[in-house]
């Protein structure tokens, strides 16, 4: 229990400490109008970033979220908005699919690095298919709850706390969340106990399947378009996300709450970036170089706990 | 058979039968004809050395390992295809030497993953309090918290985790409880609950498979105890019936080969000692020093270190000091993509290239020498080394570490998996170098090998136990040096 608190410590001060540097910068960015546009494209990247800690969970990397969530915002900005029961039931066969490709990697012994990147090349090109030109639109239900106006804190703010509140619930609380862990922890332990460790990696695979969806799905109500690059950034923010806020590589120890304060470190950092007038040539290295001395500091504050 | 001693109240049925069950991994006979049975209220005591096969006897009767040949049965109605569910209907646990619990998860949601039909409505209010109790029961007074994370605990607190776990009231109740080697990481006061808990268990109609090379935790606990060797149970006897040598007696004793006797034990001058460690080990040049004991003791750990002590940090050596030779292969020796001329010439490298470029001449020409000397068998040593056999892979890795200059060779087990022919080659390659003033650290699990040495280094549970020269070196006496023997304590 004191471990994972420390854990969620570092995240939740690195973001208090880059949220105080926006303020001071810019102090009109702390209103409602303010947070609700610092903030906004935070939803998508939580989404995906819980994605990737579901995979992350049983020990595997996904180098196809950016791509998949990408696929997902085409079809949602085409299909669901033209003929609604073709499009969900197209972003219903691509959960599938994920589980299908979880059970793969786990009866065939694949390394999941390799089978998703193929992957990444397989949805990027589905994407481009629906999609040639960047457009489409978005169902008009989304808009409206993507622009919600929800009282006293905007919604920018809510959903991603929501989110992680959800996911928390499903994976930390409920059995089947810590069955889930436990692959990651111990494989072998899960396989001696009966456990179908081919069920388990699908099931998984499939969770994160549907993040990744809803995170296309939320980016296309944000952004009322979509195009087959949108989301190629979030293959890599999302495991950035993972591991700023407390997750580990190997091991099952995640955190939902740490990911989703991770996703919105980061989202926070460009926003930053753009507050200092930095040149946008510049601006991916610095995030790269916030991303590298949060991790440094975490890695400090790991060894001296393990010294403890 | 005996199994006249049944707990008050017990059901009389056995809980497992094995009757001639064989198990081989490929050519390996790891149990041979196998006969044992395990009745209620009994304590079964499983002695026996490296590799007699008490894991495989274990990881069969918990239904892990499928027989090749033979009839496993358990107690209970209607038995499946699967041994595995067949056990865990019955009631079988087991705890093993390595943790099987899940480090990232807290100590009741583990209890949650072997306890597969725990009621789902809160389950974590049954969780905590049915591995509260399991805690109270097997080790009152801990300080364990159920909601503790596993990986914040101690490796002894995990190992109470684990035990407390196969002894807990879960769907069914336990019939048979294995434990392997269960004290190894837990302090005396501790161990002492566990077995004070075992001996409540089998009086309640439980029975215990316990295996354990403490002598004393044996003949404390065990109402039975079962010797094996070589694959096979040689003994079977009530734990009356035994004393502390008559059990080593029954373990050991592979007659020695005529031919070793004269060979290496021939007294030679030594040169100066060129070898210290921390622990005490120690070694002169010329000699040949065996690591002796069971495995996984320390003594991989401390060749390793000795090793690394010694290897250059960051700049090649042109003239190392100390050279490894692995025996597990494939993970510490060969590069599986390489040749074998690359593989063979690995150590000697910077020999070969005085300034940048590799002088491919001198380089073939000294593997070819080598191929001679130490009869690697292939046509073209530009074939990838894992077109070798084992035995031939394992001359290359000696060959590579020869080769070099170095006056230390370190060995980590070399001859696992490697054919009495290439064995009996070896040994004499080893003795013609360390007669011209070379220095061997030799592991082995294997007597015969260590029989070969001219001082012997016994290591218990990290430590060094005895160290053994000349006459001293039999099978006996690393027998009793390997398993804790204190007589004089009682």
């Amino acid at each position: 229990m004191t471990s994972d608190r420390l854990r969620l410590l570092l995240p939740m001060m690195s973001l208090a400490v880059l949220l105080g540097a926006v303020f001071y910068l810019q102090p009109r960015a702390m209103s409602y109008f303010g947070l609700n546009l610092l903030f906004n494209l935070a939803i998508p990247v939580a989404l995906a970033t819980i994605a990737q800690m579901m995979i992350i969970m049983v020990n595997d990397i996904d180098l196809s979220v950016g791509t998949f969530v990408s696929f997902c915002a085409c079809v949602t900005a085409t299909f669901v908005h033209d003929t609604p029961l073709l499009g969900y039931a197209i972003l219903a066969t691509a959960i599938l699919a994920y589980a299908a490709l979880g059970a793969l990697i786990q009866l065939r012994g694949l390394p999941a690095i390799v089978v998703t990147l193929g992957m990444s090349f397989v949805w990027g090109g589905l994407a481009v298919l629906i999609l040639p030109s960047p457009g489409g639109a978005s169902p008009e239900w989304l808009k409206t709850l993507m622009g919600l106006k929800t009282p006293l804190i905007p919604i920018a703010v809510i959903a991603p706390l929501v989110i992680a509140l959800v996911v928390h619930l499903l994976i930390k609380r409920s059995w089947v969340g810590v069955i889930l862990q436990g692959v990651g922890g111990n494989e072998r332990a899960m396989e001696r106990a009966g456990w179908s460790v081919v069920r388990l990696r699908a099931a998984a695979y499939g969770l994160a399947g549907l993040f990744g969806v809803l995170a296309g799905m939320c980016l296309v109500g944000l952004t009322t378009a979509a195009d087959a690059n949108i989301a190629l950034r979030y293959t890599l923010l999302s495991i950035a996300g993972v591991i700023l806020g407390g997750g580990e590589f190997v091991g099952g120890r995640i955190s939902p709450f740490g990911a989703v304060i991770g996703a919105l470190t980061l989202t926070l950092a460009a926003s930053f970036l753009s507050f200092l007038r930095l040149s946008p040539d510049w601006q991916i290295g610095a995030q790269g170089a916030i991303l590298i001395l949060v991790l440094a500091v975490r890695l400090l504050f790991l060894r001296k706990e393990a010294a403890a | 058979m005996d199994d006249t001693e049944i707990g008050p109240g017990a059901d009389p049925a056995p809980v497992v039968t094995l009757e001639q069950v064989h198990m081989s991994f490929g050519p390996v006979h790891a149990l041979q004809a196998a006969s044992l049975m395990i009745s209620p209220g009994v304590c079964i005591g499983l002695v026996g050395h490296n590799g007699a096969g008490k894991s495989t006897l274990a990881n069969v009767i918990n239904g892990r390992l499928a027989q090749t040949q033979g009839q496993v049965q358990y107690r209970g109605e209607d038995p499946v295809q699967r041994n595995s569910q067949n056990a865990h209907n019955a009631g079988v646990r087991s705890v093993f030497q390595e943790l099987s619990l899940c480090p990232n998860l807290t100590v009741l949601e583990n209890l949650r993953i072997p306890y597969r039909t725990m009621p789902r409505r809160s389950w974590r209010r049954v969780a905590r309090q049915k591995m509260q109790d399991a805690l109270d029961l097997v080790f009152p007074g801990h300080s364990i918290r159920p909601r503790a994370t596993v990986g914040d605990l101690t490796i002894a607190e995990r190992q109470m985790v684990e035990i407390a776990i196969a002894f807990a009231d879960r769907d069914r109740e336990p019939s048979l409880v294995i434990l392997d080697e269960p004290t190894s990481s837990l302090d005396a006061a501790i161990a002492q609950q566990l077995l004070d808990h075992i001996k409540r268990f089998c009086s309640a109609g439980g029975a215990v498979l316990f295996i354990s090379h403490m002598m004393g935790e044996i003949f404390e606990v065990s109402t039975r105890i079962v010797v094996m060797k070589d694959g096979k149970i040689v003994e079977d006897q009530a734990a009356q019936a035994f004393t502390r040598s008559s059990i080593v007696d029954a373990m050991g004793h592979v007659a020695p080969e005529a031919d070793t006797a004269d060979n290496g034990l021939s007294r030679r001058e030594f040169g100066p000692e060129i070898v210290r460690a921390a622990n005490g080990l120690n070694a002169r040049a010329g000699e040949i020093v065996g690591l002796a004991g069971l495995a996984g003791h320390g003594q991989a750990e401390a060749l390793a270190r000795l090793f690394f002590d010694h290897a250059p940090k960051w700049k090649p050596a042109r003239e190392p000091e100390v050279v490894f030779v692995a025996g597990d292969r494939a993970r510490d020796g060969v590069m599986p993509l390489w040749s074998i001329l690359r593989n063979l010439s690995l150590t000697t490298l910077p020999e070969f290239s005085p300034r940048v470029m590799v002088d491919r001449g001198r380089e073939a020409n000294l593997v070819q020498s080598w191929k001679e000397k130490i009869g690697i068998r292939t046509e073209n040593l530009l074939n990838p080394i894992l077109s070798l056999s084992g035995g031939n892979q394992q001359k290359v890795l000696f060959a590579r570490a020869l080769a070099s200059t170095a006056p230390v060779v370190v060995m980590d087990d070399p001859m696992r998996g490697v054919d009495v022919g290439t064995k009996k080659d070896v040994y004499q390659m080893i003795r013609d170098e360390a007669a011209h003033g070379r220095c061997f650290l030799w592991y082995s699990t294997e007597t015969d090998e260590i029989l070969e040495c001219d001082r012997v280094f016994v290591f218990r549970a990290g430590q060094i136990a005895a160290e053994l020269t000349g006459d001293e070196i039999t099978e006996e006496s690393i027998l009793h040096a390997s398993f804790e023997m204190q007589e004089a304590a009682e």
